[in-house]
């Protein structure tokens, strides 16, 4: 695994068919991440529907799959308010500042390709070596990260320019719940990053692969990481994607509608389309950071088939998650999710982050690792003990001072 | 279990073939065959009526448009012309306008007219397209010759036959005031098409159904059997 590998594809001459295969990538992958949205928006209909004992859409096309589109068509043809209060531009500009963000990040999720260590990913396209993958910037976790830190600004800057109250609320909260998830998220983050020893998604792909503990469990980040991150990506992933139960910005009960209470027509629509455009990205990342991306075993065919199969198994998996978290889950209050975030998620996501990041360097320098674990415990019982001390002090402060202004 | 266990419960729910699963969403009519026998308070849109002998009921009192908390109904009354009576008493409803965008089928209209002359049908499949349908005028509200409703083009009558004499029953249910002590008593006037339509009984609240007691030695009669509206 080579720190700067890049795609077979690119590396030789650029050709016509070269240009060909990668503009067939774009195409293919905008058009796959459309479809994928249209049946997600079905799915969580319909699963949500199912699991509030009701029926869920059932006129447009067969079982209500065509719902989407009727929406979609719909949104076309009423009416385009721009409210008299709302600054023009940045309200005309914030829908796409949500969805362009949410078209990008898919680009760097690997979705396919043949991961062994002579293939490296690649699979036979026209007679040319590629993966499939649209794009592998050095940096692709990066520029996810990036993208749902740009994606805050649709948000923020939709109920901002609304001219109106409650968008204005919802974008207050939508900006101190996302900028303080991502912390949490980029934490539990840097652990895969830091035992891939890359940010490319296909190199963190790659170091996944190949035959796993015992032959049976595979080497994926869930189990490498030890859990913990996983499950920190999944709660703050949930809240960055303003999903229930962390919908704070858009609580219909208090809010109308949130930020885009003002928005309507086809720029409502554009929101709607990037929220769960994001959901469908976010579990994308999620199979690739931490289940292996396309990898599982394969069976007959050839044999670059199954990472798609595979990858969109993954990928189902995590909707049904999102979709099942919002049947079940109630909204939480505000100050619950902002302690959730600072108190609990980003203490621990840290404090697994320095573990594992001590764990790695006693393997380098042949250190007694079950000292190293057992000493690693300690602090982070030890840290656990302050920081609850901390924070019981800080309550205890506060309650006094209003008793005194009281 | 906590948490846990809400997880569970959505997850039976997903199985329809279960207790847990049963559904309980009732699909649209359109696609299970006939329509379904509406409900006696149905309230639906209205309908302005008239007597038997053709004349309106209405008098442009404008009580229903006073008493209507969505201020949905516009009525200006005139006086009758004289050689020419569109209503039997001193003045008739001249302009009579109802806007099913904002009307909320409450009925106080109905249980306002002092006449009889608006009541509710039960046609509530009346999806129009713009704006200036949504006001219905008294030319479209006033019942036909044949004492039915009219049929505009967005409206889906296809049960006329079966609903046609069901304009808001639950009001003509009992007398003054719907009290129960008038219960089934006449007190209204004869209307085109239909006469002087039947009262409907059973304002009284029913009786709850005896609870099937354990098997006693002294098996006391239950009096109270009859006492509900129904016979």
């Amino acid at each position: 695994m080579s720190l700067f590998a890049v795609d077979p594809l690119l590396s030789g001459g650029i050709g016509l068919a070269v240009v060909l295969i990668v503009l067939l990538k774009v195409v293919v992958t905008f058009a796959l991440l459309l479809v994928a949205v249209m049946l997600m928006i079905w799915f969580e209909r319909k699963l949500h529907a199912d699991m509030s004992n009701r029926i869920g859409p059932n006129r447009a096309g067969p079982f209500g799959i065509l719902q989407t589109l009727a929406d979609g068509i719909k949104f076309f043809f009423k009416e385009d308010l721009l409210p008299d209060r709302a600054d023009r531009k940045v309200f005309i500009l914030a829908p796409f500042l949500s969805m362009v963000p949410a078209f990008l990040t898919f680009s760097v999720i690997p979705i396919g390709g043949v991961f062994t260590d002579e293939k490296q990913g690649a699979v036979k396209l026209f007679g040319h070596h590629t993966w499939l993958q649209l794009a592998d910037p050095p940096i692709g976790v990066l520029l996810v990260l990036a993208c749902s830190s740009i994606a805050v600004y649709g948000v923020m800057l939709a109920g901002w320019s609304s001219g109106s109250k409650y968008p204005l609320l919802g974008s207050v909260r939508a900006s101190a719940q996302m900028v303080s998830y991502e912390a949490a998220l980029g934490l539990s983050v840097v652990t895969v990053v830091l035992l891939a020893g890359s940010l490319s998604t296909h190199d963190i792909v790659m170091s996944q692969a190949g035959d796993g503990f015992g032959g049976i469990i595979p080497r994926w980040n869930l189990i490498v990481t030890g859990l913990v991150p996983f499950v920190i990506f999944v709660i703050a992933g949930t809240a960055e994607l303003n999903r229930p139960p962390f919908d704070l910005v858009e609580a219909e009960q208090e809010l109308v509608g949130g930020f885009h209470t003002e928005y309507s027509s086809i720029r409502f629509a554009l929101f709607y389309l990037a929220e769960f455009m994001n959901t469908v990205t976010m579990s994308a990342i999620i199979v690739t950071l931490f289940l292996g991306g396309p990898a599982g075993p394969t069976f007959f065919g050839p044999d670059w088939i199954w990472g798609p199969v595979w990858f969109l198994a993954k990928l189902v998996i995590f909707l049904f998650m999102f979709i099942w978290f919002r049947a079940t889950l109630p909204r939480f209050r505000y100050d619950q999710l902002m302690d959730l975030g600072w108190k609990a998620m980003i203490p621990l996501a840290l404090g697994w982050l320095l573990l594992l990041a001590t764990i790695n360097v006693a393997r380098d320098e042949d250190w007694n690792m079950s000292l190293v674990v057992a000493a690693g415990f300690a602090v982070i019982v030890a840290a656990y003990g302050l920081l609850t001390a901390a924070i019981r002090t800080a309550q205890r402060r506060r309650d006094d001072a209003e008793g005194v202004s009281a | 279990m906590g948490y846990l266990e809400g997880f569970g419960i959505t997850f039976r729910k997903m199985f329809k073939g279960t207790r847990s699963g049963r559904t309980v969403t009732v699909p649209y009519v359109k696609d299970a065959g006939p329509k379904r026998e509406k409900p006696v308070r149905l309230h639906g849109r209205h309908v302005l009526n008239r007597y038997e002998d053709g004349m309106e009921k209405c008098i442009g009192c404008e009580l229903c448009a006073g008493v209507c908390p969505a201020r949905c109904i516009y009525v200006r009354g005139a006086d009758n012309p004289a050689d020419d009576p569109v209503s039997p008493g001193e003045r008739y409803g001249f302009v009579y306008e109802i806007n099913y965008l904002r009307c909320i089928h409450c009925d106080l209209c109905v249980e306002a007219c002092p006449t009889e002359a608006i009541t509710e049908s039960k046609l509530f499949e009346f999806s129009f397209t713009n704006r200036q349908d949504a006001i219905y005028t008294k030319a479209e509200l006033v019942v036909g010759d044949d004492g039915l409703p009219q049929r505009l083009p967005w409206e889906d009558w296809s049960d006329l036959e079966k609903v046609a004499g069901d304009s808001s029953a639950w009001v003509r249910a009992t007398a003054p005031s719907g009290a129960a002590a008038y219960e089934g008593v006449v007190a209204w006037s004869g209307e085109l098409g239909f006469g002087v339509k039947a009262p409907e009984l059973g304002q009284t609240a029913p009786e709850p159904e005896p609870e099937p007691e354990p098997i006693d030695e002294h098996d006391e009669p239950h009096d109270d059997e009859h006492a509900g509206g129904h016979h």
